[in-house]
């Protein structure tokens, strides 16, 4: 079965460029924000939306995360109204792949069946659950298969030539290496490393990699665009939010164009990225 | 496939995959996936070499002070007017509390695995400081994770843990409680997995953690299973413990669960109520959910979100429970009750009055239970109960609301 994300590596292969994915959290800091947002990203340059779903305790993100999922569930964010964004942005978009990335707990609360169904009827295409390892894929990795949405697993350097065909087997979509061990928007690592580990990956699957945690300027993007089939930003956007927002979360900007405007820089990195490789 | 294989015995639990039933597992982020399994490794092969466990017994006896004492608490068991009460003094252990079995146990693992960092949680601040007396034992740096809540309210285990050279760092995010602790514990772990231990607390966590935690601390029921036959020639009645993440009633319930006329209790932090926010019953109000590396009863809304919870103790004051207890109640071999913080408050107090034992928050709430029950039960029946800690350290908490200038 081939998905929106699968078709859009296909174009994008076809075009001889990466994929530039971006992340935001779903809901903030409003809902109504949050949405504008989303719509203004494929128009910036985005090939890939990843949909961040709040949780109250996001072990693996750094505070720039941590503080805009707060932000979302104070603006009374739930994962029925991220949901509802996925939908409200498939009414006016046909192509643009939706990922959804969070943690476990409210896709099981909400009940992994009914998650599905809705998520499927909203115009999801993967997921990204990072509490998920294979040992678990009984939870939602199979039952996510089954109904044809992708499962987008991590990699990351403690993953060995030992477990890597574990962490392989089951994905689809896409495989997301993590570029560093540790939280989201640290520093990113030395490129020419990335780019061995990306080869190493490859060896192993046909699958696209994306390569994300720590990636923040155009000039990175273009680096590391180089090497992998996507490039994934998450926090240097979530801060482009926080950085228009005021200490009671008063917007002194729109949010929406402040992310538009750096995404549209992200997006001239990657598209440089493979010219200057040939160039 | 997630049952035990024994179906006669409560004891043979977990699965090759960390299930007690539908509860533990494997939740955790990929990057620590691996160094997970190693653990699991290490630990399988720790549990039958002679000499690792020669060495964990011979720390237990000439460091912590094993075996504690049974103490048959005379006076209590006299006003209370029922059942004989006996305490398992783990509150007379090397740091003041049952932690430190643990804490010994994981750090010769951590030595086994050439770590050279260890990480820890902590709430009330007895797991910080178990974890920073082995640390300096063993010459290893440590940073404990702590509440900024719970730094202010537990300050002398702040003071203890930065005397044994532990580098205290309070996190203010949430309540600044042990739940907030813990998530930041994991970021240090996923970010330093090369050469970090994290040295968790309580039988909760990924597997293998809540198994072994749990044999570690299986020795509290060994020895007043022991001590009990030797005192009264007979098992007791019942067996009651405080829960928070339930390392201390785990350690004592397990080597009981396939004595079945044995009642296993559990006792919960009721805080100010079970009608609103306030309190940590994870069993009691809570339904399953994951965190932290497990599937078990949580405090959670209905979008999953987790809730802070409270309680007058520290130690309790966390919105989920191990996933062992969460399988006991299921299955109805253990009961979970609540005591609410007033109950506790007094019964901190009617302790130290007629035993001269100023227990820790945390037994305290137990205490209030066999308050309640040991008057309904006969004179030849026997409650034991595990007197997990002692109160120096919530002294100046108590005297804050009692009114005291400390």
């Amino acid at each position: 079965m081939t998905t929106r994300i699968d078709r859009k590596f296909e174009a994008l292969k076809a075009e001889g460029r990466p994929a530039l994915v971006t992340y935001f959290m779903g809901g903030d800091p409003d809902y109504e924000t949050s949405l504008r947002i989303m719509k203004a990203l494929p128009g910036a340059g985005a090939d890939v939306i990843e949909l961040g779903m709040p949780f109250s305790d996001p072990m693996a993100d750094g505070p720039a995360i941590q503080a805009a999922g707060l932000r979302a569930l104070k603006g009374g964010q739930t994962l029925v109204r991220t949901l509802a964004m996925a939908r409200a942005f498939r009414e006016e978009d046909d192509t643009t792949p939706i990922v959804m990335m969070g943690y476990y707990n409210p896709i099981y609360i909400y009940g992994v069946d009914r998650f599905l169904k809705d998520a499927v009827a909203s115009g999801v295409d993967g997921l990204i659950v990072v509490d998920l390892p294979p040992e678990m894929d009984e939870e939602l990795c199979l039952p996510a298969l089954k109904a044809g949405v992708n499962f987008i697993r991590l990699a990351t350097p403690t993953t060995d030539e030992k477990r890597l065909p574990t962490v392989l087997n089951n994905t689809s979509g896409f495989v997301y290496y993590v570029s560093m061990t540790g939280i989201t928007g640290s520093a990113l690592p030395d490129t020419s490393k990335v780019g061995d580990a990306v080869a190493r990956i490859k060896a192993h699957t046909d699958l696209p990699v994306c390569v994300g945690f720590g990636v923040k300027t155009a000039s990175q993007a273009r680096a590391i665009g180089s090497s992998a089939d996507g490039v994934v930003v998450g926090t240097a956007i979530v801060n482009a939010i926080a950085n228009v927002l005021g200490p009671d979360g008063q917007m002194t900007a729109d949010p929406a164009e402040a992310v538009a405007t750096f995404v549209s820089g992200l997006a001239k990195g990657v598209r440089d990225a493979r010219l200057a490789e040939a160039g | 496939m997630n049952q035990p294989a024994n179906p006669n015995s409560f004891r043979t639990g977990p699965d090759e995959q960390g299930m007690f039933g539908i509860f533990g597992g494997r939740f955790v982020a990929e990057t620590l996936m691996p160094l997970i399994l190693d653990l699991q490794d290490e630990w399988n092969k720790a549990k039958t070499d002679p000499e690792f466990q020669a060495e964990l017994k011979s720390l237990g006896a000439h460091y912590v002070g094993r075996p504690s004492p049974l103490y048959f608490a005379e006076r209590l068991t006299e006003h209370l007017g029922g059942a004989k009460i006996y305490f398992k003094r783990e509150e007379l252990n090397h740091t003041g509390s049952h932690k430190i079995n643990n804490c010994i146990g994981q750090i010769l693992l951590a030595r086994r695995m050439g770590k050279t960092r260890i990480i820890a949680e902590t709430g009330a601040g007895q797991h910080g400081v178990a974890s920073a007396t082995v640390a300096a034992r063993f010459g290893f740096p440590c940073v404990v994770y702590m509440g900024a809540t719970d730094v202010e309210r537990q300050a002398p285990n702040v003071f203890r843990m930065k005397l044994l050279g532990a580098e205290v760092r309070p996190v203010t995010a949430g309540h600044g409680t042990l739940k907030d602790a813990m998530n930041e514990a994991l970021r240090d772990w996923v970010t330093n997995v090369e050469d970090t231990y994290y040295l968790i607390g309580t039988v909760a966590g990924p597997h293998p953690y809540p198994e072994m935690v749990r044999d570690f601390q299986a020795v509290i029921g060994v020895e007043a299973r022991q001590q009990i036959l030797e005192a009264e020639g007979r098992l007791p009645d019942l067996v009651i413990a405080a829960v928070g993440g339930g390392s201390n009633a785990m350690g004592i319930f397990h080597p009981f669960l396939d004595d079945k006329d044995v009642q296993i209790v559990g006792v919960e932090a009721g805080g100010r109520g079970l009608e609103g926010d306030e309190h940590c019953a994870s069993i009691t109000a809570g339904r399953p959910g994951v965190l932290h590396g497990n599937r078990t009863y949580l405090l959670q809304n209905e979008d999953g979100q987790i809730k802070d919870g409270h309680s007058i103790s520290a130690g309790l004051d966390y919105p989920g429970i191990g996933p062992e207890h969460s399988w006991l109640k299921d299955i109805g071999r253990a009961e979970y009750v609540p005591i609410m913080d007033t109950e506790a408050l007094e019964a901190f107090q009617l302790l130290t009055r007629l035993e001269g034992i100023i227990p820790a928050l945390e037994p305290s709430h137990a205490i209030a239970e066999v308050m309640k029950r040991a008057p309904m039960m006969a004179k030849d029946q026997i409650i034991l109960m595990n007197l997990s800690g002692r109160g120096d350290k919530d002294v100046m908490t108590v005297g804050k609301i009692l009114g005291h200038e400390l």
